[in-house]
């Protein structure tokens, strides 16, 4: 009993309690999903009994399959327009507002610093019902459907994209510039011919990280839809979760899953290749993560 | 020193060689789309929760002019959250058990993880990072879709609990459970809970954890004497991130239970605006999104304030 005592609280001993139950959570995290993932291949209707593999509900049902049911196909369509469109719009603006908000100062700069910040600490149900209502009762020109999607979408996308720039715009530091203009260059000149390519690979990080942002998003979508012509994935998977007869609805959540995961996977290679060339210590997995407050 | 001071003067007038209002106008579409797009929505949920209902057609009807808001919709809401027995009483205070309950569990299940992963080293601490952020970037809907498939009442939980013997008769899940909704939520926001644990608790030097037991302190002590009080602030952090979208949170109880009696503030909220568009359902909506919006306020000023006192004194010291 001492001996088991004094291996628990000795500190020098391998922490092999805490790996157990990092393992665990890792388990407990991922296998869910992983579960959900082999049901799409279910050959059986069943999405709690596996009876074999194969590629029924993804392609081969004549009805059900994702390919061949109007409703998913659907769902997937609009899903992957929303976030293209949205990846579009706001990753220009959100560069250019991260660029602006690094380098002004003053009083007013501080205030746009904190105006950019609100959304990230917003719910996103009252950012979304204010936008509902807003479009209800004061921009009444954009429909709701696509266009008032988009500019959810965008809305709170902006402060994502400025915050992983920023951390970038640090780490290259004035210097590159400042020897552009040593050598002659104008500043704007050195801000398109310098500063900008050394930001290209954060840039398309962006643009993969607001298109996955906008892949998952769930809330705005559903706020500012008109119906079932412009559902996407994950409302679908909100409508029609627990009622789904058959594993269509899993295979179509994979594809969603294997969209943004690919997007992220894009993006964190990009941005560590991107940190080893300029030896900043802070990973690519930090830099995606990196959404405090 | 001085060295350092005569390369700053560049580094600082480098901006300034730019044209006047450069960077200014650089963030400008930024800020005029968050202003148009953020601001002015919160402002139309206030217009309307003071509104008044269209004499014709029945229908909420904002009123812009602040002077002339309505209390009606707020007062139904605040009166119904007071009154024992008012609708809205009941929802707040399971909403309020549902979330403490589910931060808790996040803390305790989130901390252990947190703290191994910020001690591991190279190679090792990189793949066991991603692992874990993982769940991060796939979607919170396809998360809970996956748990509705296991919780079925012939799904996998029932069927190894019954083979292990801990249950005679399959557990219903998915209907009304308060237990799975507080489950899910913890296993949603999980995630977001980690990241600045592990962020509080990497900046924590090992020397100092070294000294410490050095010094006789066994694991224990050394947690609590040590690493807790050095890890506060991540915490704080990270209960105030998951805590922001949990009170806002519907679609988990929508998908673990569907059921009126596991309702959150959110499918209060959702029933209001999205359901009935004729009487005051909309005003009282809005109104109620503006009384979580203030709740969540008081959250993130309170972090934010001591998050900026610890930052100062860390600069004293």
């Amino acid at each position: 009993m001492s001996a088991m005592r004094t291996w628990v609280v000795n500190p020098w001993r391998r922490p092999r309690f805490l790996a157990v139950w990092s393992w665990l959570y890792v388990v407990w995290a991922v296998g869910p999903v992983g579960s959900a993932i082999v049901f799409s291949f279910n050959s059986g209707r069943s999405r709690s009994t596996l009876q074999g593999l194969s590629l029924r509900w993804y392609v081969g049902d004549p009805d059900l399959s994702v390919l061949h049911d109007p409703r998913l196909l659907a769902a997937m369509v609009q899903s992957l327009q929303l976030a293209a469109l949205t990846m579009i719009i706001a990753t220009p603006i959100g560069v250019a507002m991260a660029l602006g908000l690094a380098r002004w100062r003053g009083r007013a700069a501080t205030g746009s610093n904190l105006l950019m910040l609100l959304p990230l600490v917003t719910p996103e149900i009252v950012l979304a019902s204010g936008l509902f209502l807003v479009f209800v009762h004061l921009f009444t020109v954009v429909p709701f459907g696509t266009p008032a999607q988009v500019l959810g979408h965008v809305t709170w996308s902006i402060p994502y994209v400025v915050v992983v720039m920023r951390g970038r715009l640090f780490s290259i530091g004035k210097e590159y510039e400042e020897a552009a203009m040593d050598l002659g260059s104008s500043p704007i000149e050195a801000l398109r011919r310098v500063l900008l390519p050394l930001l290209y690979p954060a840039v398309f990080a962006g643009f993969m990280i607001v298109f996955a942002l906008s892949i998952d998003d769930f809330v705005t979508s559903q706020f500012l839809s008109a119906g079932d012509s412009t559902t996407t994935i994950p409302m679908l998977l909100y409508s029609t979760g627990r009622s789904a007869p058959n594993p269509s609805l899993n295979a179509l959540a994979t594809l969603m899953l294997a969209f943004s995961l690919a997007a992220i996977g894009i993006a964190a290679f990009t941005l560590t290749r991107f940190a080893r060339r300029h030896g900043t210590k802070a990973g690519a997995t930090r830099e995606l993560t990196a959404f405090e407050l | 020193m001085k060295r350092r001071s005569a390369r700053r003067t560049p580094i600082e007038s480098i901006e300034m060689l730019y044209p006047r209002g450069f960077w200014r106008t650089l963030a400008l579409p930024g800020l005029l789309w968050l202003l148009l797009l953020f601001v002015v929505p919160f402002y139309a949920s206030l217009s309307t929760a003071g509104g008044k209902l269209d004499p014709i057609f029945g229908t909420a009807t904002p009123e812009w002019n602040p002077l002339r808001w309505h209390p009606d919709a707020f007062s139904f809401v605040l009166r119904n959250l007071v009154l024992t027995n008012g609708p809205f009483r009941v929802v707040f205070v399971r909403t309020t058990i549902y979330v403490f309950s589910a931060v808790a569990l996040c803390l305790l299940v989130a901390y252990p993880v947190a703290y191994y992963v910020s001690r591991l080293q190279g190679r090792a601490k990189t793949l066991m990072l991603a692992l874990v952020v993982l769940p991060f970037w796939i979607s919170y809907l396809m998360r809970m879709l996956a748990w509705v498939g296991l919780l079925q009442n012939d799904g996998y939980v029932n069927r190894i609990l019954q083979a292990l013997h801990l249950i005679d008769h399959p557990i219903t899940w998915l209907e009304g459970n308060p237990v799975t909704v507080v489950l899910g939520l913890a296993y949603g926001y999980m995630p977001f809970m980690i990241l600045p644990l592990f962020a509080a608790l990497e900046r924590i030097d090992r020397h100092v954890l070294e000294a410490a037991w050095d010094l006789g302190a066994n694991s224990l002590r050394s947690f609590v004497r040590v690493t807790l009080p050095l890890s506060k602030q991540g915490i704080l952090a990270g209960t105030v991130i998951i805590m922001l979208p949990m009170f806002g949170d519907y679609y988990t109880a929508d998908l673990l239970s569907g059921r009126p009696e596991t309702s959150m503030i959110g499918n209060q909220i959702v029933l209001y605006l999205q359901g009935n568009t004729l009487g005051s359902a909309q005003a009282r909506g809005a109104a109620l999104v503006m009384i979580l919006a203030a709740l969540v306020s008081i959250l993130t000023i309170y972090y934010l304030v001591s998050t900026s006192r610890a930052a100062s004194e860390a600069r004293l010291r």
